[in-house]
């Protein structure tokens, strides 16, 4: 494939010029997208379309993780063009984005093995379709029963319906539908044309990965923008991004606890993530971190005392969080409901393009902060922490590894914070952003890969927002995980992955 | 029995949060008309009243960039007591320095009935799960609503009311009616944080059914960005009569 077949960006790097994304034929566009996802270090990132000048346009955007780049082209078809071949039963990665397209435009991707709606936006192309007519898989026969669970549950959580087909206690099949959260928050970057206004909106996109997508958003911004910030800035965003992880990973740690009846466990792990949480609320006045990520500076810059209160935090917790989870993973009533529940192999995680936390229980070394390092993550290396048996057990010990992982990152980048004399920098909210321009952010959060990207219009306006939340990967994972299981065990599959609603709603 | 532990948060109603928490905002008397006008333009919620000098707290997602603007005109306070049964008491007008409860207005069924137990199903509806893991919090350990016999409980069957988080999705509206026609009489409704009290960032999303809120009485709003665990007791507290 030749090279003028897309052009190349980096992570969070400067604009291109909308109009120089390579525009191919479909089969030429289906033939990129087939031989450069061949290589298992690459992974699309996004894959969308949007309405321009009476035309489709179709973006699509592929990492690759070793050149660290990230390669985009296009297609484009007639606005009443209906139907294209799908690229789903080539690369399966691809399925939620040609379902998301074939939802909100009514493209049929012929062969396409699972077409169906995604989210029930209210700009679907296809308005007969609603929540209460969704087409869930059938088996017929005497033997098996349906189990229907949601939109409510029984906990506290966000709402969606899970439909599973069982054999006695045994799952043979689960269907997740989602879209109950679905909020518009796509055309409200959009339709709100104040900055604050897209930064509150950041936040919202998944309230407990606030820093995560606001960390998106203002890299987006300040691609667009041309905005510069200082290492200060970048090392005080990558700390407040190492306690949301850690912060969500000892919280979770709590969830899978108190899904196998282990109190201990649970209560413990709900003090110990309150100690972090209120240690950011005592940095910027809010316990998810909501207002502390602005484009171009931040109001909290970081201080002695919120850098003394993180240190003591990481020293009283952190201590408490190890002794604590070396029991917990080391007693055989926990280990005996964990071990070997719910595997996702590495084979299905590479097909499916599961990314983040997920992947790297599976060996996959899928981390933005290594892959396609951002923030202050560009000189400071970090090494994906790895784990390999894909199930319940690995996904715990995952988030028992990244949390002390996280301790660590956090105490080096503060060491290498007191080296700095940067000034702080304030929030920039008087940008002006480049005209005909196309950009992407990622950032890892804690789930994983969150992506960002943007088009501007000829007068620098935004034109199209399009947010991926890792959990749009991930919630075919969850489904694979509980094939086979008891279906007492999908508390703890689901607690395990811990994906997010709203995220994938939107 | 000391030794079983100690209670982390031994009075729930007079804690003292971190001075930059924000909570509760302050109008100084002294705002100009210019002032406030500015602050309306740069608010992203419109919860700022211009000719009222006052800021909506059922509006107001607590970003502070008002006050970052106006620091002497405008500052938010750590006080997290800001829950209240009166829509129109969310109004903080200039030289306000509390949330009112209106204790007349309180259905009387609620103090005889719900005193002693209240329990609660949750409705998720939007929300972006940040005020749900405050909820969740407020029955942990650290605050421990329970010790009130306060509780989320998975059935509405078993519900005395229910508490509605986000900003009312189209999606969700018609689960969030089911759940309530389930739950028994009498019956409560809390609004959690400020997406649920006025659809918040998302107000004017074509993707919003807030048609429910019509229909219906609130016995409580509960104003945050997510709502804080102690707003959220400490405003039941007042409504149970505790």
């Amino acid at each position: 494939m030749s090279k003028e077949s897309y052009i190349i960006l980096k992570n969070n790097s400067l604009p291109v010029d909308f109009r120089e994304i390579p525009v191919l034929e479909y089969t030429m566009f289906y033939d990129l997208v087939k031989s450069l996802l061949i290589e298992e270090f690459r992974h699309s990132v996004a894959y969308y379309a949007l309405e321009s000048d009476q035309k489709l346009k179709f973006i699509c955007c592929i990492a690759d993780d070793y050149s660290h780049e990230i390669f985009v082209f296009s297609h484009e078809a007639d606005i009443k063009e209906h139907s294209l071949k799908s690229i789903t039963p080539e690369c399966l990665q691809i399925q939620n984005f040609e379902r998301e397209i074939y939802e909100n435009f009514g493209i049929n991707f012929e062969g396409h093995p699972w077409l169906k709606p995604v989210r029930y936006s209210y700009h679907r192309a296809d308005k007969s379709k609603v929540m209460d007519n969704y087409p869930f898989f059938e088996i017929e026969s005497e033997e098996l029963h349906e189990v229907g669970v949601g939109p409510i549950h029984a906990g506290v959580i966000e709402p969606g319906h899970f439909r599973f087909i069982c054999n006695g206690e045994n799952v043979l099949h689960l269907e997740i539908q989602l879209g109950y959260q679905h909020r518009g928050i796509e055309n409200l970057f959009l339709e709100k044309e104040n900055p604050i206004q897209r930064c509150i909106l950041s936040e919202s996109i998944s309230g407990d990965t606030a820093i995560g997508h606001a960390l998106a958003h203002a890299q987006l911004i300040e691609s667009l923008a041309g905005i510069t910030v200082s290492n200060r800035l970048q090392i005080e965003r990558c700390i407040a991004l190492e306690l949301e992880r850690l912060a969500v990973h000892i919280g979770d740690t709590a969830a899978l606890c108190t899904d196998v009846a282990h109190q201990l466990g649970q209560v413990v792990c709900e003090a110990l993530r309150t100690t972090i949480i209120n240690t950011t609320q005592s940095w910027c006045g809010n316990r998810f971190g909501k207002g502390l990520i602005r484009p171009g500076g931040s109001y909290y810059p970081l201080n002695e005392t919120v850098i003394k209160g993180i240190e003591k935090v990481l020293e009283n917790t952190g201590k408490r969080f190890m002794k604590l989870t070396d029991l917990i993973y080391s007693l055989p009533s926990v280990l005996s409901r964990f071990d070997g529940i719910g595997i996702v192999t590495k084979e299905q995680n590479q097909k499916i393009g599961t990314v983040g936390m997920a992947a790297r229980t599976t060996g996959i070394p899928r981390d933005i902060r290594s892959s396609h390092p951002f923030q202050y993550y560009q000189s400071y290396k970090v090494e994906p922490v790895l784990t390999h048996s894909g199930d319940v057990l690995a996904r715990g010990m995952q988030r028992n590894m990244e949390a002390r992982d996280s301790i660590k990152i956090i105490r080096e980048l503060i060491s290498e914070w007191k080296k700095l004399s940067d000034e702080p920098q304030k929030p920039e909210y008087n940008y002006h952003i480049k005209p005909n321009a196309f950009a992407i952010s990622m950032v890892e959060g804690w789930r994983g890969e969150i992506c960002h990207s943007a088009i501007t219009d000829e007068k620098g306006e935004i034109i199209h927002y399009k947010i991926k939340d890792p959990s749009f990967h991930n919630w075919m994972a969850l489904a694979l995980a509980v094939r086979n299981q008891e279906i007492s065990d999908f508390p703890i599959c689901n607690k395990s992955f811990n994906l997010s609603y709203c995220g994938n709603d939107l | 029995m000391r030794s079983h532990g100690i209670q982390f948060v031994p009075d729930l109603k007079k804690v003292e949060l971190t001075p930059l928490f924000r909570g509760r905002p302050e109008i100084s008397d002294d705002i100009t008309v210019e002032e406030i006008n500015y602050a309306s333009k740069i608010c992203p919620t419109d919860a700022i009243i211009t000719d009222e000098f006052a800021i909506d707290l059922g509006k107001c997602v607590f970003c502070k960039e008002c006050a970052f603007a106006l620091p002497d005109k405008i500052r938010f306070t750590n006080d997290y007591k800001i829950a209240t049964n009166k829509r129109s008491n969310l109004i903080i007008k200039k030289g306000d320095s509390a949330v009112d409860f209106d204790d007349n207005a309180v259905r009387k069924e609620i103090k005889k009935v719900f005193k002693n137990s209240l329990k609660l199903r949750q409705v998720s509806a939007g929300g972006d799960n940040s005020c749900e893991m405050e909820l969740n919090a407020a029955g942990n350990v650290n605050f421990d609503m329970g010790r009130y016999g306060i509780e989320f409980v998975a059935s509405p069957r078993h519900a005395d009311g229910i508490v509605i988080t986000g900003p009312i999705t189209g999606n969700m509206a018609e689960a969030l009616q089911i759940c309530y026609d389930a739950v028994p009489s009498p019956k409560i409704i809390i609004l959690t944080g400020t997406d649920a009290i006025s659809g918040g960032i998302f107000n004017d999303s074509k993707a919003l059914n807030r048609s429910f809120l019509d229909k219906y009485p609130v016995d409580l709003y509960v104003p945050g960005n997510p709502a804080h665990p102690l707003s959220f007791i400490n405003g039941i507290l007042e409504l149970i009569g505790r």
